[in-house]
Formats: structure tokens, sequence, C-alpha cells
């Protein structure tokens, strides 16, 4: 089963938050995302407002597998870059070593060519990133500096709670 | 593909509504939207032809509460049914945890059911998921109509394993939140058992 689970810690938050905020400022975007490539944030920066950044994250992965279908229908690995031009306001896609997805949103105070140099400085960092946090699972799964999960102590209770509490 | 957070304390679970076109899965969708709290619900996003029909996929971020002080966050997601949409369903299965195949109950659709199962198992398959393992439902919805076959006969034809069956009538509500139950519990307790094993 490929259900593998993603786990991210405080240590690797804070690593990944560091990169999304210096790509911001290095970049002179708006606001940037990480997002998992089934339609999960993982992590965000800029100035996100009242942004509905669930919508954002969910409707960006459909996008991104929407176009990775139509390059593998062509005969394309991937087009590993996505953007779109709006009257005020841009958007940059682009997939970090095949696993997570970058957005970066732009108006005319940057643009495409320098949000594409950065980008490709925080892809790097962000892959490693990525690596040392599969490293992480892997030792975990192998038992070797096990952590207790509280996942662990899921009991029936809990889950029957989780319902009721909201009347379900 | 579970997501722990342990910096936010989340836990991001995806499950997806399969079925035959017009089965009810955005109506189950719809239905949970509107009876939940405001501070609970996400956007419910449709991506829809004109005639309203799925094009893409809906998509409804929902939070039921917390285990263990972790929020419990699910994205529900539907597919389009129509045959030709095989593709983008295969997209989004993509990552899934958990899935609720939605049956429409009537004598006429019969073939749809079984034509929409065959085509998730061999989605699954192409993902390298094992639908024996893979938390699922399956809901009898349109229990309302006349023309409905029985419960026997649904059952005979379309359950696979030892999947909780719910009986619904979903623009109501009926077996709604009972079907999305029985399915979150499924992620959850696999939850608790890979990170026992691990
Ligand atoms: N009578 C009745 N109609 C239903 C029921 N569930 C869905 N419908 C209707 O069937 C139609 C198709 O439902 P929809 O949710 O769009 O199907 P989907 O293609 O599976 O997303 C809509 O007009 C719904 O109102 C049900 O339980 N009873
Ligand atoms: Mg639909």
């Amino acid at each position: 089963m490929p259900e593998a689970t993603m786990i991210m810690y405080e240590e690797e938050y804070q690593q990944i938050k560091t990169i999304l905020s210096k790509l911001r400022t290095d970049a002179n975007a708006k606001m940037v995302f990480l997002i998992d490539k089934t339609g999960q944030q993982i992590a965000s920066h800029g100035d996100i407002g009242n942004l509905d950044t669930t919508s954002l994250a969910s409707l960006t992965a459909g996008n991104v597998a929407a176009t990775d279908g139509l390059a593998r229908l062509i005969g394309e690995k991937e087009f590993p870059v996505l953007s779109h031009e709006g009257e005020r306001d841009n958007i940059h896609i682009s997939v970090v070593g095949g696993r997570v997805i970058l957005v970066v949103i732009f108006d005319e105070r940057s643009s495409l060519g320098l949000v594409r140099l950065r980008v490709k400085r925080a892809s790097s960092e962000l892959n490693e990133a990525f690596e040392r946090i599969v490293n992480k699972a892997e030792q975990e799964k192998a038992g070797l500096g096990k952590r207790n999960t509280p996942f662990t102590e899921i009991s029936d209770d809990d889950i029957d709670r989780l319902f009721s509490d909201d009347g379900l | 593909m579970t997501f722990i957070n342990y910096a936010s304390r989340e836990i991001n679970c995806k499950i997806v509504y399969y079925g035959p076109g017009l089965g009810g899965k955005t109506t189950n969708l719809q239905y949970i939207y509107d009876t939940s709290a405001a501070q609970q619900k996400g956007k419910l996003i449709s991506l829809a032809t004109e005639t309203e029909r799925t094009l893409f996929f809906d998509f409804l971020p929902l939070e039921l509460g917390t285990v263990r002080g972790f929020k419990a966050r699910f994205h529900l997601y539907t597919v389009p049914g129509q045959v030709f949409y095989d593709a983008s369903r295969k997209l989004i299965l993509k990552g899934v945890d958990g899935v609720v195949f939605v049956a429409d109950s009537q004598r006429e659709r019969m073939d749809a059911n079984l034509e929409s199962l065959w085509n998730l198992e061999e989605n699954l398959k192409s993902h390298g998921y094992d639908f024996t393992k893979i938390p699922y439902a399956l809901q009898l919805n349109k229990r309302d109509l006349p023309d409905v076959l029985s419960v026997e006969e649904l059952t005979r034809e379309l359950v696979r394993k030892d999947e909780p069956i719910i009986e619904a009538v979903a623009p109501k509500g009926v077996g709604v939140f009972e079907t999305l139950k029985a399915v979150a519990k499924q992620v959850l307790t696999d939850l608790r058992k890979s990170a026992g094993a691990g």
C-alpha cells in the first residue's frame, strides 16, 4: 500500500518555514506556499490575509495532477513549472523533488525571471529538508530512535467522541 | 496519505466518494456542508459543468474535533461518475486514505454500479493499493425512490469484503454522517495500527 504517512516534526517544520520566508523576501513575492501532491497544505509564508488557503492547496494539487496527466499523454515525463499571469497577480507553481508543490504569488514588484531564479535555489534547500524528513521516518520505522507517537494510544472511545462532540 | 503535523498539531486525511454518475456523491458532500458548523468546515469547491455534473472533483475540508490533542481534519473529495472521465478519477484517488462507494439503489442503475465498482478496484490497483485493506464503506443511496432493489439484492452484488453497509437518502441526510463516520473510524484505526507497528 502506498499510503505511507507523512510526519512533520517541529524541527523540520521550522527549517521549511525559514526557507519559505527567505524565498518570499528574495523573490519579492507576496505569498509562498508549500503543498503536498495530494492537496494538503504543508506551510505558507507571507501576507495571507483572508485568502482561502485550503482551497488553494486542493485546487493547485488538482491542477498539477491534471497537467502531469497531460504531459504523460503526449509522452513527456512532466511539465515541471506552471505559471499563470493575471492582471495584477501572477502565480508560479513548481514541483520540488517530485514530492511537493511550491507556489509563489507575486505582482509587479517582482518578475517571472526573478521568481524563477529564487525558486530554483529554494527548491534544492527544500529537497534536502524533505530528504531528512523521509530519513527520519524510515529510522522510526526501523525502530531506531523510536518516539512514542500519540496515536498508538488512540482508543475506540477517542474515535467515538470525535463524532459525538459534533453531534454527528 | 495521512499527513501528521506535529508543529501545528494536525492530522489530515483524504476520503474519496466514488460511484456511478448521478448516484448522489455530490449530494453527500452538499449535505455535510449544509449541516456542519461554520468553524468546522472550509469552502465547498465544485469543479462542475454548466449543468452541474461534476467535471473534475468536489472538495470539502472538514474538521471533526481533536484526537489526543491533534485536530482531525478530513478532506472529502468526489470523483466525476461518467465513464469518459476515468483519467480524472484516477488522479483524485492519489494519496487516498479511505473510500466511500455511493451506490444507486435503482434497479436500472445496477450495471452502472458494477461498472463503477470494478473501475474503482482497477484504479486503486494502478496506484498500488490493496482494495481488501483500504478503509472502505458501501452506501446504498436513493432508498426513497420507488423502483429500487432490495438491500439483499444490492449487497449480494456489491459487497466486496466485510465493509460497513449504510442505507441512505442523501438529500435528506439519511445515512450521510453514518457513512462518513464508518469510513473515518477505519482511517483512524489504521493510524493507530501503523503507529503501533512503527
Ligand atoms: N430521490 C433521491 N434523489 C437523490 C438522492 N441522492 C441524490 N439524489 C439526486 O440525484 C441527482 C444526482 O446527484 P449527485 O449528487 O449530483 O450525483 P453524483 O453524480 O454522484 O455527484 C441529484 O438531482 C440529486 O438531488 C436520494 O437519495 N434520493
Ligand atoms: Mg457529482
